[in-house]
């Protein structure tokens, strides 16, 4: 076999496994996406109970909250980056991190110090490559997220809240994350978690006076502070498993397109390998003919 | 009389959801019970025990602090975490 046509077989063969590799990845995202996706649905209950519950407070009773207190002149603004751990998924993780620098142009110009709160190993890497500081971070769950994590980073979160700037806290708090539209679509989404603005619901159940007279056990103080954190909780627990559910299908996406290339390569190569067989064949066949007829002509 | 409609909700899933004669929670005031016809409440609980009593059998969970809400005959319970392994009926009935 000719030197060229070894060097293509061999190239197709690498590609051959780096195709498997990745046929294998898209399969296990192409399935994990459908748990991470069930799994945001599966908190939908506990999200609709207690906002409803938290409009249900805020509306009825005038009460003000520190967590629902905007600060006179905030000084500085902590953000929640939500990334992921591993690539191998497209721009996911390079989209949210954009977003994240655009949030940092916006939150200096207006004046106020940008305090990163990082999840996911590529986010700190990031952080960490550029020798940037950082608040906190918290990696090696993205694609499976725990409620105990999203509990961690509330009660981190909240606690800064509540020191407020003066003391090394901040007072304003954003989460960057990538909100699961469906298979093919994620977005990256920047919204304001404190102070918190309480989102009345969609549909209101009785017309004619919103929210039904409630009593509040033990008052209405006490059960928006026992409210209001795990509002926040749930915020980032719906906020993680949405990223999670993103990454998963970026990944698929990546994942599938880099097989489709790898078909694509193994066809060029083989192509290659048989053109140059083929010419191979060729120069054999004119170099005999050549031979064949030298010899004729030396008999005559 | 009429009957409540209970749903358990921990944070990651629905835990239970269904008709019941009476609810049984500890808030922080202490044990509060709910039966149909219940004025509105929203109250804080505590760790404790949840029961829920629906034809004859009850069913008992346990939380680790949440609150509940009463509303027109409905009852949502909310938990971080529920511990559901004396549930004699499984999730949404």
């Amino acid at each position: 076999m000719g030197a060229q046509q070894r060097e293509y077989r061999q190239r197709s063969r690498s590609v051959q496994s780096t195709k498997k590799i990745t046929r294998a990845m898209e399969l296990i995202a192409a399935s994990r996406v459908v748990k991470a996706r069930q799994r945001v649905a599966e908190t939908t209950p506990y999200a609709r109970a207690i906002t409803r519950a938290a409009s249900a407070v805020a509306t009825h009773a005038d009460v003000d909250h520190p967590l629902t207190t905007k600060r006179e002149q905030p000084k500085r603004a902590g953000v929640l980056v939500i990334t992921s751990d591993r690539g191998l998924a497209g721009a996911y993780a390079a989209n949210v991190l954009k977003r994240s620098e655009q949030l940092r142009e916006l939150v200096e110009d207006s004046g106020m110090e940008f305090v990163p709160y990082l999840t996911g190993r590529k986010a700190e890497s990031y952080y960490n490559f550029r020798s940037r500081p950082y608040e906190d971070s918290w990696s090696g769950f993205s694609d499976s997220p725990t409620f105990d994590v999203a509990q961690e980073i509330s009660e981190r979160l909240i606690g800064e809240f509540t020191k407020g700037s003066d003391e090394g806290g901040v007072d304003e708090i954003h989460v960057v994350y990538t909100r699961f539209v469906n298979m093919v679509t994620q977005e990256v989404q920047v919204t304001r978690l404190l102070p918190l603005e309480v989102v009345e619901d969609a549909a209101p159940r009785t017309p004619e006076n919103g929210f039904p007279l409630y009593e509040f056990e033990p008052d209405a103080a006490e059960v928006l502070d026992a409210l209001l954190p795990r509002y926040i909780t749930s915020r980032i627990w719906n906020a993680l498993l949405q990223s999670a559910a993103s990454e998963l299908a970026a990944r698929q996406r990546a994942m599938k397109s880099a097989t489709d290339n790898a078909e694509e390569l193994i066809k060029t190569y083989t192509r290659l390998a048989n053109q140059a067989r083929q010419a191979e064949i060729t120069q054999e066949i004119s170099e005999i003919v050549g031979g064949a007829s030298a010899l004729a002509d030396a008999k005559k | 009389m009429s009957a409540l409609q209970v749903e358990l909700v921990a944070a990651d899933r629905k835990v239970w959801a269904g008709e019941a004669s009476m609810v049984s929670a500890r808030s922080i005031d202490g044990d509060l019970g709910i039966m149909p016809g219940h004025t509105p409440v929203l109250a804080v609980l505590v760790e404790g025990e949840v029961g829920i009593h629906h034809g004859g059998s009850t069913e008992k969970v346990t939380i680790d602090g949440g609150f509940l809400s009463v509303d027109d005959d409905l009852v949502v319970i909310v938990a971080d975490r529920v511990d559901a392994s004396a549930l004699s009926t499984p999730a949404g009935n």
